[in-house]
């Protein structure tokens, strides 16, 4: 009996690699073969944003159990500190993608820092109370990153908190952060190549963290945080420890998202609550801990807005009203119900076809 | 859980392939002008992007019903970018998936700018009609239709120091807005050379623009005598009823982005009697084409247009002007047309909504007077 | 005198995010959700006011009656269509997502009836600004009534919870909800009833908040209703007086930062405060410690 769950495990890992392999290679050979639209193109790597978003978030709130309503805030920190790196070395590191791949790792340290100096106090809180707290560390993050200018000149780097003019700039300065107008002068470097190499990374980091002991010891305390206490689980450990990579992961996914832009800046609806909430909204729509289902979900619920263009105004209030039918459809004890009923119709049917046969 | 994953996997499929199909189909041979735009439909910022649109919309449909440019049609599509650089980018793509020549947009500057990096690398021809910063005009395919910021915070800065409005200025900007930035930090910069002196500096976010107590008691504090305020009409228009509940009555002076303080619904207008704004459209002009296009918007939208709805339908003309000029048809390509117009735009001189003989430098920034208006008696009004 | 002047701001402000934060508190405490849409409620009470008066002249106390009535429906139609089917969910982070699809539901509905651009919103206090110290200190009519609604409703919710039978439902329902099904209480009927108290006060929040800063857009509830949840969580969530105490500490401390320290700021002053405040008392001020219990 052991033996062949640990094969249908491995089976499903394989399934969910194979998925974004899969996706890679069938858009490679149609973009190859240009039968792929502009706008499908240009949402290659949003797209492998929002998956990587979603499948940390995933960690934090699946696998460990928390409720984060902060996990744009980590992407943020991902986008300002990568694209930062990417611009003071353009003159020094000249080939695009190895750039890109030092500024994903800086973002990810960034990131991945500020998680754990975030979750060292707050961890203590629990349920909503820690959701509000996330949620006020990603306002700030956003508020703190609309004030800061930041420019180069051949004196070095000046920073100011006021304007662009108390930089202080020489003649051949830039300003790379305008305070509210975000970040300038980025080259586009990302491309869906990197974006599924890190989503596989992503994959890879997250489901052998869950096989391993320290995922078990993880999931242990979401089951019960007591038991696992008595049993000798050092809980702040093990939750910093998710907490932390989550972040990080989000701060990777955020630096490769800068880099598809020539300039960008952070609001409410992109890099603040508005987007912490789309993250979550992933991850539950897919399944609170199942991996696959948050990649899912984040590629059907970026394309449906994008797909319902041609209605204007109306698409956002189409798209709500999806929404709220997936959630009810999905999460409803009524519809699991007739779910469950629909399932044994139908495998009894096959049944009965093999037995006939 | 199964049962869902498969739904799942099965919409997903479904939702890729529909939309290969939508890929399809587009680039046909073009015996249209196709023109594109975008801005914001949805989001506090929908009202700019609507203006722009039904601009565009109604100077396309007085071109078509005229005949076309040189006998072309025109097609106009247009798509929301919900004020953000990614969703502007898709909405680009999703323009060019049904085969744009020529791009009317973004309405606000951040967009502008993130798409002109984009359609630079397509050399497709890009119009902005309301991006006012500087950065929207970097890439060399992009021209605009406003004046640019620097240009409006100097010339206001000017305006009052040379006819003495005030002694003592404080300004309220909206510091996560572009435009009201791009101004505020001009007006600083030439407030030095002028006779007056900044006593306030106050900014607001777009997450705080609805309390503006505290600003004005700042200003009040610091004894301004006049308040300079590079925002838009809609911000403006709380402040001022703010203003008059607390009593505090300076000279208000304000840009472009003030015109259309009249038109907001509801808003008493006895509030805005003695605001200054240097604009280079008002509704409420004599001319005759300023009037057909006011009775026009109203009759087809119900509402006074404002001069992002002017500048749309400006940026149309002018574009038609362009294409006359340059002599280049639908069908000689993206890249060709655009070269043609980059080249053609400043020989041009377009009498338009908003300015008389408005020409072009090389790098995209339009010539153009503003013009200073004071509110009296609920109607804009010359000031000389 | 400014600094009283920003002090009278801050209460007035603190006032509406107290009415606010008291219909978030009161769902969580009884439906255990954070009811994102509230926010929304808020922008549709006001709209509905806004139409009767700016558009067919009706009488402002009688147009505020009808938001109530309209908002009232409203809540309880929400509650039905989109929540009670979940309410035995497995996981409690249902609801909340179908919440976030009702908020941009109903911004989409109101974008498309009355339009994007935003505005202007009669007041409905007509009450002279109250002059004090020879003109230097004014206290706006809205500030007065704002601050007075706010202390009423206060004190009849306390009096309705603690003195009615079905005040004592809610709270029963509130504690177990099995239990109180056990002695005889309607449980969902409570939980719609509380729902329905929400969205009155919802309806009378719109109409102070877009009284006091005058404009009104499909998008005008969003902000508000975020920082009366911080509000509530700030006096602890499910408690009435903390609603209070955490309204007007947010409404106080966002105004004073606006003023002393940083315009910009003031967001990040006012959620740095929060999570000190959590972190020394991690249920809010006034909120119920929870012995966990293996």
């Amino acid at each position: 009996m052991k033996k062949l769950k640990m094969k249908e495990d491995t089976k499903n890992l394989l399934i969910t690699y194979g998925i974004v392999i899969g996706a890679y290679i069938i858009m490679e050979i149609m973009m190859a073969l240009g039968l792929v639209s502009y706008q499908i193109q240009g949402l290659l790597v949003p797209l492998c944003y929002y998956v990587v978003l979603a499948v940390s978030l995933n960690l934090t709130v699946g696998i460990l159990g928390e409720l984060s309503l902060g996990h744009a805030g980590f992407a943020c920190v991902g986008v300002f500190s990568g694209t930062v790196f990417s611009i003071c070395m353009q003159d020094v590191i000249t080939v695009g993608w190895v750039r890109l791949v030092i500024a994903i790792i800086i973002g990810a340290v960034c990131a991945g820092i500020i998680g754990f100096l975030i979750g060292l106090p707050v961890l203590r809180l629990k349920g909503d109370y820690l959701a509000i707290v996330t949620l006020a560390f990603c306002e700030i993050i956003k508020n703190v990153v609309n004030v800061i200018y930041l420019g180069k000149d051949s004196a070095g780097i000046h920073f100011s908190m006021t304007d662009t003019a108390s930089l202080g700039l020489a003649e051949d300065g830039m300003v790379i952060i305008k305070g509210p107008q975000g970040v300038t002068g980025m080259t586009k470097d990302a491309n869906f190549t990197i974006g599924i190499i890190l989503i596989l990374i992503t994959l890879f980091v997250v489901l052998n963290l869950i096989k391993s002991r320290d995922g078990r010891a993880i999931m242990a305390i979401r089951d019960n945080l007591i038991a696992a206490e008595s049993v000798g689980i050092n809980i702040t450990k093990y939750k910093l420890m998710a907490f932390s990579i989550s972040a990080a992961l989000a701060g990777a996914a955020g630096a490769f998202y800068g880099h598809n832009f020539s300039t960008l800046n952070a609001s409410t609806n992109n890099l603040g609550y508005n987007m912490s909430i789309l993250i979550l909204v992933f991850v539950v729509l897919g399944g609170i801990g199942n991996i696959r289902g948050s990649i899912i979900a984040a590629v059907i619920l970026t394309l449906i807005p994008e797909l319902l263009r041609e209605f204007s105004e109306y698409r956002l209030l189409i798209y709500s009203i999806i929404l709220i039918g997936m959630m009810l459809f999905n999460w409803s004890p009524k519809a699991q119900e007739w779910k469950a009923v629909m399932k044994e119709r139908f495998l009894k049917k096959r049944k009965n076809e093999k037995e006939v046969q | 859980m199964k049962a869902m994953k498969k739904l799942l996997s099965v919409a997903l499929v479904a939702v890729m392939t529909l939309s290969m199909l939508v890929g399809c189909g587009a680039a046909e041979e073009a015996t249209t002008w196709k023109i594109g735009g975008m801005g914001p439909l949805t989001g506090g910022a929908a009202v700019y992007g609507t203006a722009v649109r039904n601009g565009a919309e109604l100077a396309i449909n007085e071109i078509n019903a005229a005949g076309g440019i040189g006998g072309v049609q025109i097609e106009f599509n247009f798509q929301d970018d919900e004020l953000d650089n990614e969703k502007a980018l898709n909405a680009y793509n999703a323009l060019k998936d049904w085969g744009m020549n020529l791009l009317v947009g973004a309405v606000t500057s951040g967009c502008s700018a993130a798409v002109s990096a984009e359609s630079s690398v397509d050399n497709m021809f890009q119009l902005t009609p309301s991006g006012s910063s500087t950065d929207c005009i970097a890439t060399g395919n992009a021209f605009q239709v406003c004046f640019t910021d620097p240009n409006q915070g100097v010339a206001s800065a000017q305006y009052i120091g040379e006819n003495g409005l005030a002694q003592n200025v404080a300004i309220i900007y909206n510091s996560s807005d572009i435009y009201s930035t791009g101004i505020y930090e001009k007006f600083k910069e030439e407030a030095a050379n002028q006779s007056f002196t900044i006593v306030a500096e106050a900014a607001f976010t777009n997450d705080s623009k609805s309390d503006f107590t505290v600003q004005l008691q700042q200003a009040a504090d610091a004894g301004a005598d006049l308040v300079f305020l590079p925002i838009y009409a809609q911000e403006a228009s709380l402040l001022l009823t703010q203003a008059d509940a607390m009593g505090y009555a300076p000279i208000f002076f304000g840009c472009d982005g003030l015109d259309g303080i009249l038109a907001i619904e509801n808003f008493d207008t006895t509030l805005a009697e003695g605001v200054i704004l240097l604009t280079p459209f008002v509704a409420d002009a004599e001319d005759e084409r300023t009037q057909n296009f006011v009775n026009a918007y109203v009759e087809a939208y119900g509402e006074i247009p404002n001069q992002f709805a002017a500048d749309a339908y400006d940026a149309i003309y002018i574009l038609k002007a362009a294409i006359e000029a340059s002599g280049v048809t639908p069908q000689d390509g993206v890249s060709a047309i655009c070269d043609a117009l980059v080249a053609t735009m400043p020989t041009l001189s377009v009498d338009g909504l908003t300015g008389e003989g408005m020409t072009w430098v090389a790098t995209g920034e339009v010539s153009k007077d503003p013009k200073a208006m004071i509110i009296e008696n609920g109607v804009y009004t010359n000031l000389e | 005198m400014s600094f009283l002047t920003y002090i009278i701001n801050g209460i007035s402000l603190g006032s509406v995010y107290a009415i606010i934060a008291l219909g978030y508190s009161m769902v969580y405490g009884i439906a255990k959700m954070l009811n994102f849409a509230h926010g929304d409620v808020i922008m549709v009470g006001a709209f509905v006011v806004y139409s009767m008066t700016s558009k067919m002249g009706l009488n402002p106390l009688l147009a505020i009656v009808c938001a109530m009535v309209f908002c009232t429906l409203l809540g309880m139609a929400i509650e039905k269509v989109a929540y009670k089917p979940l309410r035995n969910a497995t996981s409690s982070l249902a609801v909340l997502i179908t919440a976030i699809g009702v908020s941009y539901f109903l911004q989409n509905i109101a974008l498309i009836i009355f339009g994007s651009d935003p505005k202007a919103f009669t007041s409905v206090v007509t009450m002279e600004p109250i002059k004090l110290a020879g003109g230097e200190l004014t206290i706006s009519g809205e500030a007065v009534v704002t601050i007075l609604t706010c202390i009423v409703i206060m004190v009849g919710l306390t009096l309705f919870i603690n003195k009615t039978k079905a005040g004592q439902a809610m709270l029963a329902v509130s504690e177990d909800k099995g239990a109180a099904a056990l002695m005889g209480i309607n449980v969902n009927g409570t939980i719609a009833l509380t729902f329905a108290i929400g969205s009155a006060l919802a309806a009378i929040a719109g109409v102070l908040l877009c009284s006091a800063y005058p404009s009104i857009s499909p998008y005008t509830g969003a902000m508000p209703g975020i920082k009366a949840f911080v509000a509530a969580v700030f006096g602890g969530i499910g408690s009435i007086p903390g609603a209070l105490i955490g309204g007007i500490l947010l409404g106080l401390i966002e105004i004073l930062s606006k003023a002393y320290i940083s315009s910009q700021l003031s967001d990040a002053i006012v959620f740095a405060v929060l999570i000190v405040v959590l972190l020394v008392r991690p249920t809010g001020i006034l909120g119920k410690q929870i012995q966990e219990k293996v």
